[in-house]
């Protein structure tokens, strides 16, 4: 755990979870994570988005996988073996999120929060609400109620 | 909410209930003395427990409305029309009222007025000749005590006039054997007024230990209440040891006591009342003996106890999370005896004869836990009807039509998931029934028909599914002005052939909408068009039916549960899916029938001289391009509603087997041509086939439904639409 996450500076903390895609940093806040799972083959889905995976069962609970990497514009992901679902529950909703590895919970305060770059790309800003410096390493915020599908009716035409 | 008061409203829903219920009952004749009795236990235990929550509108609503069923239960008043009318609209007014508690809102507080005028004024004029106080006392006779107390002098007490009363609490050994503490219930009655408190010992150590028995201690309480303190209320300290204590409540006038107390020393040396000394009770000596009779009244309240328990089932109340949290574990123990089983299947044979004997009873007995598990969601469609009910007065009042609701088989049960969801689309039906089923009372009468009319309400069990009709004997569809209107909305083409059947069915297009003006009652927003899509949505189907001058029947066909489902599992593309069985009228193997090409890739096969369309399902759903060759293909001849069929293509049949329903709505949107999601015996995720999307001809409607995000929540938009 880095030394930030050790000394908070603010009364506002949380605690992140923070995992990797594609060699870049992400986070989550912990109150929506689940639990953290390794990849097992999911049930395709027809007319589905394309980054959305399939159904997986969680002990008798079905919940669509989202390709996180897909979703933010990286690329389709081949899952295999070595990748990790994130459970994490959204707006009631529960979805897994398929990640490359999960590197640390870290404790961050609301004003470490730094706003998103003001880069051109709507998913940028629609996905991402903030940036994170843990140690010398950047961690993308994920906005939890943008990433999960089915937020709004474009998509379910999509 | 708290606990408690969630307990509370709980209880209120299931009095209210019953309340309505013997409305009903009243209004069909099949009432009998009983049944004002436990109108009046409901409302009083409603009275009860809003006070205790401090619910002063709705103690005041019921104390009145209890005053009435009171001269009813003591037949001071006669039952006609206009009773059961009013009952009718006070109990919907006590809901309303326990309903606004609920919400932290207000109900209207003009009706509750007018209503509680009405209310009184049939309490009075029934009580005329009766002063308002000395009628309670009635079944009382004055006692002739002589305690201390009587002695002393009075002085500046409670006003002239002002009631005391005389309590002699007699616990019987059940009491205490049920946990019951005569300190508490005095403790209360000290909140109520004055009180000094004797406590009669003379019988110590004599009484027999019959349960039934009285304690060896008898309380005898002088109480000078505070004001809005009466006889009732000190009853209903009481209530919860009713049957466990002879309980005599004695009023006397302030004149004759003192406020001052004597102490216990002062009155253990006197002579205590002897058991035999008792109100009411003719055979004195008889209560003398060693194990005094409970007296005449008591006798009558324990066997009116008795009755009031038989007719009430034997229930208890489970939060429904519960329940399906219940379901849910047992839908997975099932699983994983069918995984435990297919990976017992790889041992060797020695092993495996014991073990498939104990295996095949587990999956028996995990088989029962499920079906009863079930069992649990099935309730009857009674408190839906008697809703409806409700609709169907408030409907007719604002029409000025005479109208009655008719329930017939209201004890069928139905999923408690569907009866919450059939509310809303059976509200919206009951009231188009009322509103343009039904005519003018002068257009009735000039038709040859009663005054009143009819609405039909029936719920019955038919091969797995439950069958809802709602029938009203109106004057039928309308039929050319359905199709002018159609016709003037570019529903249909002008001077199309149509069939009635058709024209019937252009109810359910969206946007239709009969009601030249918006009345108040129908034109809410939302058309028969929602209704169809509310009631699919349960996966269920709705019909119409009408002949003009007779009446409109609308026939609803629902699962039975929403939980399970019998299926056949397919594989398409390597993927499990599951064709419900209900659609599903046979199968044909590759190669056994003979399948013609039309243009655009359609197909179509011919049997029996029909021409039936056949679709890939892998190409259906995506999961493959067009598959040219189906002669290695298995095809499943599925049909519809209407009797429509069409043939649908897969790679082959697996197995046919009930199937847990898990609902794709809740975690993620729903799917066009999907209905749900189960999990099968191996842990793995299969897709259940909506068949009804699988018809071509549907092909409009069902890409409709997949822009929509679901018809559930284009219904709530339209429904809050109105309100605001």
């Amino acid at each position: 755990m880095s030394d930030t996450a050790l000394e908070p500076s603010a009364e506002t903390r949380h605690e992140i979870v923070s995992f990797m895609i594609r060699d870049q940093a992400y986070c989550l806040e912990i109150e929506h994570v689940l639990e953290i799972r390794g990849w097992t083959k999911t049930t395709a889905l027809p007319h589905a988005p394309s980054y959305v995976l399939g159904l997986m069962n969680l002990r008798g609970t079905v919940l669509p996988v989202v390709d996180l990497a897909a979703r933010l514009g990286l690329g389709a992901t081949q899952p295999e073996s070595r990748h990790v679902i994130i459970i994490a529950i959204v707006n009631e909703k529960t979805a897994g999120f398929l990640v490359d590895t999960v590197s640390d919970i870290a404790m961050v305060s609301e004003s470490d929060l730094q706003a998103t770059p003001n880069v051109s790309s709507e998913q940028t800003s629609r996905f991402i609400q903030g940036i994170y410096m843990i140690g010398d390493e950047l961690v993308r915020a994920i906005n939890a109620n943008e990433i999960v599908p089915n937020t709004g009716l474009e998509e379910a035409v999509a | 909410m708290s606990e408690l008061s969630e307990m509370f409203f709980q209880e209120c829903d299931e009095l209210l209930e019953g309340l309505v219920k013997s409305l009903g009952e009243i209004e069909s004749g099949s009432a009998d003395d009983e049944t004002v009795n436990s109108m009046f236990r409901a409302v009083h235990s409603i009275k009860g427990g809003a006070g205790a929550f401090g619910l002063t509108a709705v103690v005041s609503f019921a104390h009145v409305f209890e005053n009435v069923l009171d001269d009813v239960r003591s037949k001071k008043l006669a039952i006609d029309d206009n009773v059961v009318a009013l009952f009718f609209m006070a109990s919907d007014q006590l809901t309303d009222l326990i309903d606004a508690c609920k919400s932290d809102g207000e109900a209207a507080a003009e009706a509750n007025e007018k209503l509680v005028e009405e209310l009184s004024d049939l309490h009075s004029s029934v009580n005329r000749d009766v002063a308002p106080e000395l009628e309670e006392e009635i079944s009382f006779q004055p006692m002739a005590l002589d305690l201390g107390l009587d002695l002393a002098e009075p002085n500046a007490g409670p006003a002239e006039g002002q009631k005391e009363f005389e309590i002699t609490f007699a616990p019987r050994l059940a009491l205490y054997e049920a946990g019951h503490e005569p300190a508490l219930l005095i403790r209360t009655l000290q909140d109520m007024g004055e009180l000094s408190v004797t406590a009669d010992l003379s019988s110590v150590g004599t009484a027999s230990l019959d349960a039934n028995a009285e304690a060896w201690i008898v309380w005898h309480l002088h109480l000078k209440p505070d004001a809005g303190v009466d006889e009732s209320t000190i009853r209903e300290v009481f209530e919860f040891v009713e049957g466990l204590c002879r309980l005599d409540i004695e009023t006397s006038d302030t004149a004759a006591f003192s406020g001052a107390l004597p102490d216990m020393e002062a009155l253990s040396g006197l002579p205590d009342l002897p058991p035999a000394v008792l109100p009411g009770l003719e055979a004195a000596p008889e209560a003398a003996a060693e194990t005094p009779q409970p007296p005449q009244s008591e006798l009558q309240s324990s066997a009116q106890i008795k009755k009031k328990a038989a007719p009430v089932n034997n229930t208890i109340r489970v939060d429904l999370e519960r329940v399906d949290r219940l379901i849910n574990l047992v839908g997975e123990l099932v699983i994983s005896e069918a995984m435990l089983r297919q990976s017992m299947s790889g041992t060797d044979h020695e092993r495996r004869n014991s073990v498939d004997d104990a295996m095949s009873q587990l999956r028996q007995l995990s088989g029962m836990l499920q079906e009863g598990v079930m069992a649990i969601r099935a309730q009857p469609v009674r408190g839906l009807f008697q809703r409806m009910s409700r609709i169907v007065r408030e409907t007719a009042k604002e029409a000025g039509k005479s109208a009655q609701l008719v329930t017939i088989g209201d004890s069928t049960e139905v999923d408690k998931t569907v009866t919450e969801r059939l509310v809303e689309p059976l509200t919206h039906m009951i009231r188009n029934a009322v509103d343009h089923g039904l005519e003018a009372p002068e257009a009735r009468l000039a038709a040859g028909k009663p005054e009143k009319g009819f609405v039909t309400l029936e719920a019955m069990h038919r091969s797995g599914r439950v069958i809802i009709t709602l029938s009203d004997d109106g004057a039928g569809i309308n039929r050319p002005k359905v199709r002018a209107i159609a016709e003037s909305k570019d529903l249909v083409r002008p001077g199309e052939d149509l069939s009635d059947a058709d024209i019937d069915n252009l109810l359910f297009r969206p946007g239709f909408s009969t009601a030249t003006e918006v009345s108040n009652l129908s034109g809410r927003g939302v058309g028969m068009d929602v209704v169809r899509n509310e009631i699919q949505s349960l996966g269920g189907r709705v019909s119409i039916s009408s002949t003009p001058g007779v009446g409109t029947k609308m026939t609803i066909s629902l699962p039975l549960t929403l939980a399970v489902l019998e299926g056949m599992v397919v594989i398409v593309e390597g993927e499990a899916l599951v064709v419900p069985t209900l659609a599903l009228r046979e199968t044909l193997q590759p190669g056994q029938a003979q399948i013609h090409e039309f243009c655009e890739n359609d197909r179509a096969l011919s049997i029996n001289g029909q021409l039936i369309p056949v679709s890939d399902l892998g190409s259906a759903l995506g999961y493959r391009k067009h598959l040219t060759d189906l002669s290695k293909q298995v095809l499943l001849m599925i049909e519809g509603d209407a009797g429509q069929r069409a043939a649908i293509a897969v790679d082959k049949i697996v197995d046919q087997r009930e199937v847990v329903i898990k609902g794709l709505e809740q975690n993620y949107m729903s799917i066009p041509g999907i209905s749900a999601a189960t999990i099968l015996g191996d842990g793995n995720i299969a897709l259940i086939v909506d068949t009804d999307q699988m018809f071509s001809t549907q092909a409009p409607e069902a890409s409709e439904l997949s822009v929509s995000s679901g018809p559930r929540r284009h219904y709530d938009n339209a429904g809050t639409e109105h309100h605001v």
